[in-house]
Parts: C-alpha cells; structure tokens; sequence
C-alpha cells in the first residue's frame, strides 16, 4: 500500500467535472483507489464516493492505493490532483 | 409583484410556460419476482444511459464541449458502482421495488449533498436528482421533455436541471424563473451562458403563475411583475432597449486599450479576493490585477498556509491573466480581522493597531513562508507585490530585506525567480502620502488604498454610523494627499494606482485621470462602465 499527502488546488474542489476526471482516471488502475479526508475514507472508483466527501479548494487529502499497479496509480493519480484536474 | 434572488442579469417581458414534471408514484409495494424487478432496473439504466448520450451529442454541437461535460458527469453517477450495488440490495434483499429503490438510495446521497458547507458542491444534489428523477421516470415510463413552441417564453419551474436546459430551444427562450436554487445553481449559470435574465429562489413561483401569464422578469432587482399594465409594460420596454443597448456598447469595450482623449494610456485592473475571481476579471476586459487580497488563504483554517499551496494559488492567478500585471498585497490581517491560529492581541484600537506589514515584521517566519510563494511564483507571469499599512521608508526597507534572505535561500536551493518583479507599497496611512517623495525614491510603484487613507486622514470610523457622513472621499485634504502622492511618484518615474473603492466611483475617476493616476482597480463587474467613462476624459 502507498499514499500521498496532497492538497486540492482546483478553483471549485472536486465537484462534478473534475471529481469525473478523477473517477475515469482510477478506474484505469487495477489497485483499489481511496481518499482519506478527516479520517474517513471515500472510493475514487465511485463519483458518489468522492463527491459525498465535499473536497473543495484548499483542502488537504491523503491518496491511497493498494493492489498490484499501485504505485503507478499513485503517481499517475497524485500528478493529476496536482494539476488541477484538467480544470 | 413576486421577489426572490436575481441570479443573472437582464430584463425579459413574455409569456410564461410552465414546466412541470410527470409525478412519479412511489409505492410501497414488495416484489415478488426478484429478478425480473433487478432486470427492469438494468434496463430503466441503459435506457437512460442512450438518452443522456444523445443529450450530451446535441448540446456539444448547440452550446459547446465544456457545457456537455456535466452530462458525462451524469452517465457517471447513473453508472456509480456504489448506487447500482445499493439499489440492486434493496431489490435482492429487502424486496424493494425498482423506483422506491432507487429513491431510497439516491435521497440518501441528496441528503449529504444538501448538507455541504460548499455552496457548489451543495448544488450537486441537483445531479444528482436530474439522474434520479431520469431514471424513475424511465421506470415509470414517463417522457420528461420541456415543448416550446412560441417566442418570449418565460421558462418556470421547481428547478431546472442540465438535462432540461439542454433540451430547450434556447431561440425561444427569454428568462428563467425558479422555486428553488441559488446564485450557482445550473439554472443561474445557464441563464448567464444564454445571457437571458434569471429569478430563483422564488419559493412558490409554479403554484403562482399559469401558463399563459404574461410576466416581466426583472435580474437586476430580482422581481417579477404578473399581467402588468400598459403602463408598466412600456416602461419596462425602454428599461430593456435601454439595457441591451448598453451591454452591446460595454462589450465592445472589452478589448479595447483605454486611452485618454489626450492620448494617456490607463491601466483598468480588478481587484480580487480568490484566485478563480482572475476570469471574472479578464472576461471584463481588465488589464490584469491591481489588487489580489491574499487574506483568504489563511483564513478559515487551523494553521497558516503552505508555501506550497500559496505558490499554487498565485500561479493560478498569473497563469490566468494572460501576461499582464498581477499587484498582490501580502497578508494584510490584525486588528479587526482575527486569526485564531495567530493568536493576536485584542487591542483598544485595532486599526491603529497591531495589523498587516507591522504583524508580518514581527512575526518573520509567517511572512518568510508568503515571500518564498510569491518569489516562486513570480517566473509564471508579471508579477507586482505590494505591502500593506506603511508608514514611513524604515518598514518597506526592512520587508526589502526580508525579500533579499528568500532570494538568497531560493538560489541556494537552485530554485528560480523572476528577476523583475516589483516591489511596491499601499499608500493609506496619511504618513506615507506626505512622506512619499522619499518613498518614490525606493519603491516601484505606489498603490493608494482610499478606504483606509480617508478613516485616518479624517479621523472617521466608517462603520460607525453617526459619524460615517464625515467620510468624504472628495474631502479636500483626502485629495491634497493623493495628488501628492502621484506628483512624487512621477517625479522619479514610478507608476501610481489606486484600489480603493474610489477608484470604481465615477464621480471621481475624472479627477483622478486630471491628477495623473496611471492604475485603477476596481470590482471587476466595474471595469467596463470605468473604461467607458476615461475615454471619455480628457
């Protein structure tokens, strides 16, 4: 298992479009894909996952994937939040 | 008259059609037959898959790509591995019917939606029931489509969801007019795309009008007038010629340098408070940022920002702005504008007191981490920085050489920064305008803050009512202080801009233009009016 701490730098969080762009990307990787925020934890791979964890701008996040292609996907992954999700 | 939040501007006069949606019956009734229950499902979800593929087709040709993607977001959701798996549960283990299990799943999702601090994701419950209701509906056998068939068509609804505005035939449409929603909901954002006026919020709108109604729709005020009078209708009609007229003349503004009639070239700027307020700015036509708060970041939160993510905030703002100038004030808090993690004194007199540049020297480490951001961020763009509240040549020096300690530890680390960045100061404590011809001697530029420079040359705390007609931004010694300024800038070739609210007063904006101000920022909604008004000055 691998993780990435990382803060959430698009203008309006991971709202619908981006939070899309997210869960398309994941589900690309075999590994299962998680966010921690506030110590709960949401599935990338679900739209409703990631949106019920109301992430906006500024907010931090730890990334964490777990499964064979896992370190690709955290790399892959973090680079994408990174960069502003294609917003 | 009925009111409610005017969530895009414009005047509309026109007919009022309804919409209101096939009522889906919720039962509670058991199935019997699982699997043919779990099949209808699959296929209420595949049917509502192709509509919204046709939905999304049709509008990336209509409207655009971007506006299309909202409904890729939908396929999604309607696909979301965790609501299939639940609805599919209540059917197989709780013996739900297909629709009550679909509302039983998505009703719990709406339900921590609608309970987001968020404002935006708050509205993604709309999402999220534009899928649901699709989906019950296909259950149920519905057909959800809005028919318009005449011109100046007044759209009412509960809400309205992408999936309704993208099938509308938006020639016909002029307003929009809902029970529910907010200044971000999709029904506020579409009517602005369209650039049709839009009431929401209105709370009972669909059970006060019928179809047929003639209405005017008022997005200034937010106000809707039923069956008006001739009179009122006439007037509203010059109200929208009016209107339009004026839109269509500021828009040609919006490219255009803003040049005196003399031949003085003016720098119209925006004054904003968060990174994503740049494409406000620069859809107004601005030339840049004369004024980029940065106190946002470093509020509501627990302990100061990262370099990391400051960096990041400020490169959005220079990567948005299309190579023109970015002015960003360092922190400028204290006083009246606490921060629990800071652990500032509550003072007597909190705007004389310990704030902004005063805060920042004391506090090194705090306003170190800012620097590095703004150093670091300064190679994606054309980068000014500004410190509040300086009072004499002593603290610009200082915060100078505080600049100089983060250059040396970016070499070192081999990290680069521009190396024309400018450094400037806010001129609004009286202090430095009448010390400003030895100022100009050392800064770049000068910004004058008026807010702050009229309450302590005129002694007059604005929020308090009983004295706030003393605060006169035309008060001769306010205007005596910002000629001085401006002279002693020129003087040594430096620039002079203003970012208080004077600055987008159109009583004034002649009067600074005859003084010499070179830079005026403003509240981007004001850039436009101000262009029009300084090429018209002499």
């Amino acid at each position: 298992m691998v993780e990435h701490n990382i803060v959430v730098v698009n203008k309006s969080g991971l709202h619908a479009r981006p939070a899309s762009n997210l869960v398309k990307a994941a589900s690309k990787f075999k590994a299962k894909i998680s966010i921690i925020k506030a110590e709960k934890t949401y599935d990338v791979k679900s739209i409703l996952g990631i949106l019920s964890a109301g992430i906006s701008c500024g907010t931090e996040i730890d990334l964490v994937c777990d499964g064979e292609d896992e370190v690709q996907a955290l790399q892959s992954l973090s680079e994408l939040i990174e960069s502003g999700l294609g917003e | 008259m009925k009111n409610g939040i005017p969530a895009s501007k414009g005047y509309a006069i026109g007919e009022v059609l309804l919409q209101i949606q096939d009522q889906v019956i919720i039962s509670d009734e058991l199935v019997t037959d699982i699997e043919a229950e779990k099949n209808k499902f699959v296929a209420a979800v595949k049917l509502s898959k192709n509509q919204l593929e046709k939905i999304k087709v049709d509008t990336e040709q209509s409207i655009g790509v971007d506006e299309a993607a909202i409904f890729e977001a939908h396929i999604m959701l309607l696909e979301d591995p965790e609501l299939m798996t639940s609805i599919l549960s209540e059917i197989e283990v709780n013996r739900k019917n297909a629709i009550k299990a679909t509302t039983l799943v998505t009703d719990k999702f709406i339900t921590i939606f609608d309970a987001m601090e968020d404002e935006y994701l708050r509205e993604r419950a709309t999402d999220l029931k534009d899928v649901a209701g699709r989906l019950m509906g296909n259950l149920a056998g519905n057909r959800n489509e809005i028919l318009i068939h005449k011109d100046n068509t007044v759209v009412v609804a509960h809400d309205l969801t992408p999936s309704d505005t993208a099938q509308l035939d938006r020639s016909k449409v002029v307003a929009f007019l809902t029970d529910v929603g907010g200044k971000t909901s999709h029904t506020a954002i579409m009517a602005r795309i369209m650039g049709i006026p839009a009431v929401v919020g209105m709370r009972d709108i669909t059970t006060v009008l019928k179809n047929g109604d003639k209405v005017i729709v008022d997005g200034i005020t937010g106000s809707v007038i039923i069956n008006p009078n001739e009179t009122v209708l006439s007037e509203y009609y010059k109200k929208r010629k009016d209107y339009n007229e004026e839109i269509e003349g500021l828009k040609k503004l919006r490219s255009t340098e803003t040049t005196t009639k003399s031949g003085k070239r003016i720098y119209v700027a925006g004054n904003i408070g968060r990174p994503e307020d740049i494409d406000q700015v620069m859809e107004n036509g601005g030339d840049g940022v004369g004024l980029f708060r940065t106190e946002f970041l470093y509020m509501d939160r627990k302990e100061a920002p990262s370099e990391q993510e400051q960096y990041e905030s400020y490169r959005y703002v220079l990567e948005h702005s299309e190579g023109k100038k970015v002015v960003i004030r360092t922190l400028d808090i204290g006083g009246d504008k606490q921060l629990p993690y800071l652990n500032l004194p509550v003072e007597m007199n909190p705007f004389l007191g310990y704030r902004a540049i005063r805060f920042c020297l004391d506090q090194k480490d705090i306003f170190k981490v800012q620097l590095r951001a703004l150093l670091r961020a300064s190679v994606h763009g054309e980068l000014s920085v500004m410190f509040p509240m300086i009072s004499g040549l002593e603290e610009f020096l200082s915060a100078k050489s505080l600049v100089r300690e983060c250059e040396l530890e970016l070499e070192a680390e081999g990290i680069s920064y521009s190396d024309h960045i400018e450094w400037g100061i806010m001129v609004e404590i009286p202090s430095a305008a009448i010390c400003a011809d030895l100022l100009a001697r050392h800064v770049d530029f000068f910004s004058i803050g008026t807010n702050d420079l009229i309450q302590y040359t005129l002694a007059v705390d604005r929020m308090s009512e009983k004295v706030s007609y003393i605060y006169d931004p035309m008060h001769p010694a306010v205007l005596s202080l910002i000629k001085m300024t401006i002279d002693a800038a020129h003087k040594y070739g430096k620039w002079v801009g203003m970012c208080g609210e004077m600055a987008g007063d159109e009583t004034a904006i002649p009067i600074l233009v005859e003084y010499g101000l070179d830079e005026f920022s403003m509240n981007a909604s004001s850039i436009l009016p101000a262009k029009r008004l300084i090429i018209n000055c002499e």
